[in-house]
């Protein structure tokens, strides 16, 4: 590419002539406009600045912006400027580029906050939040109150979608975790208990890990991942395309209408999916123990019988219920939050699949206190 | 000539987001059966000032009455009875993405009548095919194009034979030839239903062509700067910004007297 030059000689005492030669293009380096400023500290006397084009052999948007910056340079020194010799789509764009002035008060500055005040923002931020939480879940409350007094409305082929979704479309992907964390389990367990001899109670483990906690969390993990986030994703699409909107100004309640099915589908599916996952973990256990600790299927599934019990069910059943609950509300309120924007529709995503993994860790430890204290 | 009723009555309306404010004092009022357009630049507030009239944005001051009476200081119950008579586009369509097009026109039907399924397919076919939808009833909104997803939209927004239509920018998008056939479909159904059409637009064609109210609304002074009909603010109004919006930019700032807010 043929280079650029810029030049500088005197017409008078107080006039600078600037000489713009050769392709003012991008992919040549542009020069400094301080090489300007410095022939004016140089030249101290120059009132006026007159731009020669002469041997110019092409230009684009760098030219324009290297101009911009020796006018806003020379408005700064009250110097006038002299364009006339610049090609016309050259002086054509700058006229177009100063037309509009910047609207004053309208951009955006950067400066830095102090820590305290960032602390105290995010804690207004977290309280908001908590409120909006609450908020939401009395409105889920209230719609609740409205389906068992047969009040609420939403379309029941939406809960058979929704039911088909969350829980037969999930089966496979709880399979394969849960037979996986069934012999991760039964692997860990065997290579201590073959210590003592007592392999046969890697049953006993498996079977109360699974039934009692584990099943429930890794499916509430697997819906919390997989379908809060598509809930999330899917009421904050529907925010986006001002389908929600369009739900309240026919009167129609949004918590009713998509939350409720939602918060039913997996509050139904969720115990189902656990029992499903109890038995695929315990299957897990049963190919480590016939595989590797040379156990027979029936001594491991009696061995099992013996060490679950059902409170271990029961627990297992109502924290998979509970977690159902959670992920639902997680999704659908994030969901429901989101901003009109395709980012904000990802993070309200993220954030669901967030607040749905803390909440079932929060909620299991609950659960495992208060079975702790109940005795259960 | 007939007596102008007031049908919405915007008194003193502040709209903000949080702190801060979009548009302040703004006070109009819309008659029974006018086609009623908010214009104004882009970022302006004129889809703000239509969230809060149809009950989406409660105003930062202010209030709207519907036939008198109060929107933002009634019961729920009583918000909801009034926003019955509302119909609404939304600028994207804003259709229900899991429904058909029959299901979307259908569920406000089915949601506030207890007619038959077969009386509401009925309603369903004649409102599709007052937009020129007939025979699209199966469709999902993602089979069908811009300007069918609005035309979809107005057949919902038509659905319960609302007493008000609201408008949000019905010509985005739209080619000027699909734009125009909207014009008239919306002169249509106000001359037809005798419906009050509150339209949000910056489109000039559109204006001039159904419009007979207006307000003009300032993003600079965030409050309105002019009322009345635009073919009349087009040839009477002194305010330059109203002339340079009304003439794209083309007006004679003589004409306007220069009275630059």
């Amino acid at each position: 590419m043929e280079p650029l030059s810029l030049n500088f000689s005197k017409e008078d005492s107080e006039t600078l002539l600037v000489h713009f030669a050769g392709n003012w293009k991008r992919g040549n380096r542009p020069p400094d406009a301080r090489e300007i400023e410095k022939k004016l500290e140089m030249w101290p006397k120059v009132k006026r600045i007159v731009f020669k084009s002469e041997n110019l052999t092409g230009w684009d948007s760098m030219l324009l912006t290297f101009l911009i910056r020796v006018r806003a340079l020379a408005s700064s020194n009250n110097i006038i400027l002299q364009e006339d010799d610049l090609p016309e789509g050259v002086q054509r764009l700058l006229t177009l580029a100063s037309t509009v002035p910047e609207r004053k008060g309208k951009k955006k500055e950067t400066t830095l906050i102090p820590i305290i005040e960032r602390l105290g923002d995010s804690a207004v931020v977290f309280w908001k939040s908590l409120l909006d939480m609450t908020d939401f879940i009395g409105e889920t409350a209230v719609a609740l109150m409205r389906l068992v007094t047969g009040k609420a409305r939403f379309r029941q082929s939406d809960l058979l979608l929704i039911i088909q979704q969350c829980g037969a479309q999930a089966l496979p992907i709880v399979s394969l975790i849960s037979i996986l964390v069934g012999l991760i389990l039964a692997f860990i367990g065997a290579i201590q208990l073959k210590i003592f001899g007592a392999q046969i109670y890697v049953a006993s483990l498996v079977g109360i890990g699974m039934v009692r906690a584990l099943a429930a969390i890794m499916t509430g993990v697997i819906m919390a991942g997989r379908t809060g986030a598509s809930f999330a994703a899917q009421l904050g699409t529907m925010q986006v395309n001002e389908e929600i909107d369009a739900l309240k100004t026919l009167g129609i309640s949004p918590m009713e209408f998509l939350v409720l099915p939602r918060m039913l589908a997996l509050f139904l599916m969720m115990p189902l999916l656990s029992l499903y996952a109890d038995l695929m973990g315990i299957l897990g256990g049963l190919i480590v123990g016939v595989s590797m600790l040379d156990l027979n299927v029936m001594e491991y599934f009696t061995k099992t019988q013996e060490s679950v019990h059902m409170s271990d069910f029961w627990v297992g059943l109502f924290s998979a219920a509970v977690f159902g609950v959670l992920v639902a509300l997680a999704g659908c309120l994030r969901g429901m939050q989101s901003g009109r924007s395709a980012s904000a529709v990802g993070e309200a995503t993220t954030s669901a699949v967030v607040t749905s993994i803390v909440s079932i860790v929060v909620a299991m430890a609950v659960i495992t206190v208060v079975c702790h204290v109940l005795n259960i | 000539m007939e007596k102008s009723v007031p049908h919405i009555v915007v008194q003193n309306l502040t709209v903000a987001y949080d702190s801060i404010v979009i548009l302040h004092d703004l006070t109009f009022t819309v008659n029974r059966g006018d086609i009623f357009i908010i214009m104004g630049a882009s970022g302006g507030g004129k889809s703000t000032v239509l969230r809060s009239m149809i009950g989406l944005l409660r105003p930062a001051k202010g209030d709207i009455l519907y036939d008198g009476m109060s929107f933002w200081s009634a019961e729920q119950e009583a918000q909801k009875e009034i926003m019955r008579k509302f119909g609404v586009l939304y600028q994207s369509g804003a259709l229900w993405s899991s429904l058909t097009l029959a299901e979307n026109v259908a569920l406000p039907i089915q949601q506030y009548t207890d007619l038959s399924p077969k009386q509401i397919g009925e309603i369903v076919s004649l409102k599709l095919s007052l937009v020129g939808l007939s025979g699209f009833e199966d469709f999902y909104p993602s089979e069908i194009s811009g300007g069918m997803k609005k035309r979809a939209g107005l057949a919902r927004a038509m659905a319960l034979d609302p007493e008000i239509l609201f408008f949000d920018e019905p010509s985005a998008g739209l080619d000027p030839v699909s734009a125009h056939l909207l014009d008239e479909l919306i002169i249509e159904l106000r001359n037809s239903l005798g419906a009050t059409v509150v339209v949000v637009t910056h489109e000039l064609a559109s204006i001039f062509a159904i419009g007979n109210n207006s307000v003009f609304l300032d993003a600079d002074t965030k409050t309105m700067i002019a009322a009345g009909d635009p073919k009349k603010l087009l040839a009477e109004s002194k305010n330059v910004k109203v002339i340079n919006f009304l003439t794209r930019g083309e007006g004679d700032e003589k004409k306007a007297g220069g009275t630059k807010e």
